[in-house]
């Protein structure tokens, strides 16, 4: 895909999370819009995956969201990447519907493999994803993303730990580094340090991507993950975002981390993100 | 009177161990994980056999069940040992959502249940697992009572397509079931024919049971004997059949009566065909150090305390 696809591409995701979160006055736009990106680069351009999916996915990529209440940037890119109808957002954290307030599979909804939601524990479910990968001879990869904040759950240094002791070298795990959390920011919550020093101290294979919003940026990063892996160390992206990225009132603040905007707050954030390839 | 011999004590862990060597042969798909306490769960032949197949997690039980759930995702089916202290109260919510919530096909298989653990003490001692694992909607909750049983329960959970938790204990204890045995998850096993009483018993408590009918009928009771293998799904028909028959009961398990399986037959026969019942169960305490025995004494697990029980309930009925 070209960059300006993608552009336009990320212009319509952000459209779809802040309409389905509006729609329902509930979820979390903030940490969402932020990996836009992400979300955009990995389905788009990174990842082998089979939109006819299969939960075992043997012969394709495979990623887990670990924290899970920015599904409402997973589900977008799903759906436009061809998981299930498109108009189904419009059933966001409604009664019966797939989409649920934090991803499942008790629905069945194509594309996810994992309920998440209670945080720290994506990690460990990735590494047992790329040990059966190992086990099958399957030689893609096994993506995860992690919001920081959720790296003070104690479950991750257990995964971090045995990752690094076991060689686990099929695996790309993202921060998003947004230093936002719910009740401020993360130097403000509990502040986590170096994370750098303290990934490579446990034995990852370390790189930083400056800039999580710029596409170009996010590409070359994922690449370059890529290019590290099959060497005996598992491979971390340090991503660094801005929460709310491309609604200019959500930016650089915690407080739309879990907050829906009203009817003139999307109208707003809609204005600034133009309708690519048609709202659902 | 049908008598049940002995073979030789032997632990139900074994059982577990002896079972999954059994599966490394038989079943590629199988692989084990353990948090640093394999020769507590037997598991070395296994190891032995399958080195690949094993994932030594360190003391690190969270990151097990979320490993043992992503290792289903490629077909495997892992069985995940631990204590049963640390596979369930430490890791509920790992339980709940990465396993249970998903529909992963995890086998959680825990060693050391109840106050059979022993001198370790309460630290170690969980009486409260029943219950938290039956509570998780889609968990079949199992709970054997001697090595032949765990042993042929661990083949047969490799094959039920779902979470399962299968609950075992570290002492030596009576080995009586046939070696040959079917297995069917949710299938009670009725031990004795009885038409006084109906004991019905899981675990360790199962041999106990024996015991105590065998005790009760020199006295002139028929007790009828039933071993609930499975609480989760429960076999109501097989208890509501006996009950009918009976019209009281006892349940007896290695396990607080809150949560366990006395509460699941209560709401049974609650629902279909209300009878006196009294549960041989632990009353709501933590448990403590000593030997096995001294510990069943003491917390009223043992056939002693199935016919005090048969007598009260007993007496229930005749009003």
């Amino acid at each position: 895909m070209e960059i300006q696809e993608m552009k336009d591409f990320t212009s319509q995701v952000r459209r779809d999370i802040v309409r389905m979160v509006h729609k329902v006055n509930s979820g979390h736009p903030g940490g969402s819009l932020g990996c836009t990106e992400f979300f955009t680069v990995l389905y788009q351009e990174i990842m082998e995956h089979d939109n006819n999916f299969n939960m075992d996915g043997i012969g394709e990529d495979l990623f887990f969201l670990s924290n899970g209440h920015i599904s409402p940037v997973f589900y977008s890119v799903l759906a436009r990447s061809g998981y299930f109808p498109i108009e189904e957002l419009n059933t966001f954290r409604l009664i019966d519907s797939r989409l649920q307030g934090h991803p499942t599979t008790h629905e069945g909804l194509p594309g996810v493999r994992i309920a998440s939601g209670s945080l720290g524990q994506g990690m460990s479910v990735a590494l047992g994803a790329a040990q059966a990968k190992k086990l099958n001879k399957d030689s893609h990869l096994v993506y995860s993303l992690h919001g920081d904040g959720e790296l003070q759950e104690g479950q991750n240094w257990e995964a971090i730990m045995y990752a690094a002791g076991n060689k686990i070298d099929n695996i790309i795990s993202t921060i998003d580094l947004n230093g936002q959390q719910i009740d401020g920011s993360t130097d403000q919550v509990l502040p986590m340090g170096n994370l750098q020093a303290k990934f490579e101290a446990f034995g990852w294979d370390v790189l930083e991507i400056k800039d999580g919003n710029d596409l170009q940026q996010v590409i070359d990063g994922l690449k370059e993950a890529k290019s590290r892996t099959g060497k005996g160390k598992p491979v971390c992206i340090l991503m660094h975002t801005v929460m709310g990225h491309g609604v200019d009132f959500m930016m650089h603040t915690h407080a739309w981390h879990g907050k829906a905007p009203n009817d003139e707050q999307l109208e707003k954030a809609l204005s600034q993100n133009p309708e690519t390839l048609g709202d659902y | 009177m049908k008598k049940y011999t002995d073979s030789g004590n032997k632990d139900t862990r074994s059982g577990f161990g002896d079972g999954l060597t059994e599966l490394g042969r038989k079943n590629p798909n199988v692989v084990a994980l353990c948090a640093d306490l394999v020769g507590s769960l037997k598991m070395q032949d296994f190891i032995d056999e399958n080195p690949d197949r094993f994932f030594q997690v360190g003391i690190a039980e969270a990151n097990m069940m979320g490993m043992a759930a992503g290792l289903t995702i490629g077909g495997k089916i892992p069985f995940a040992g631990t204590f049963a202290n640390f596979a369930t109260g430490r890791v509920y919510d790992q339980i709940r959502q990465s396993i249970a919530y998903s529909g992963k096909n995890v086998k959680i298989c825990a060693s050391h249940s109840g106050v059979t653990l022993g001198e370790d003490g309460a630290t170690h001692q969980i009486l409260e697992d029943i219950g938290l694992m039956k509570m998780l909607p889609g968990m079949t909750v199992i709970c054997t009572c001697d090595y032949n049983q765990t042993k042929a329960a661990t083949l047969a959970i490799a094959d039920h397509d779902g979470p399962v938790y299968l609950r075992f204990g570290r002492p030596k204890v009576a080995n009586f079931t046939p070696e040959d045995q079917e297995f069917q998850i949710g299938k009670a096993v009725k031990l004795y024919e009885g038409t006084d009483v109906t004991i019905i018993a899981t675990g360790h408590l199962v041999w106990e049971a024996i015991e105590a009918a065998v005790e009760l009928n020199e006295k002139g009771i028929s007790a009828e004997v039933i071993n609930i293998h499975t609480i989760k799904p429960l076999d109501e028909e097989a208890i509501l059949n006996s009950v009918k028959k009976t019209g009281c009961v006892v349940t007896a398990e290695e396990h607080n009566f809150l949560g366990g399986l006395g509460e699941s037959v209560a709401r049974t026969l609650a629902l279909n065909h209300p009878a006196p019942q009294e549960f041989v169960a632990t009353q709501d305490t933590f448990g403590e150090s000593g030997t096995p025995e001294q510990l069943m004494e003491k917390y009223g697990l043992n056939s002693d305390a199935i016919i005090n029980a048969v007598r009260n309930v007993m007496k229930r009925k005749k009003q």
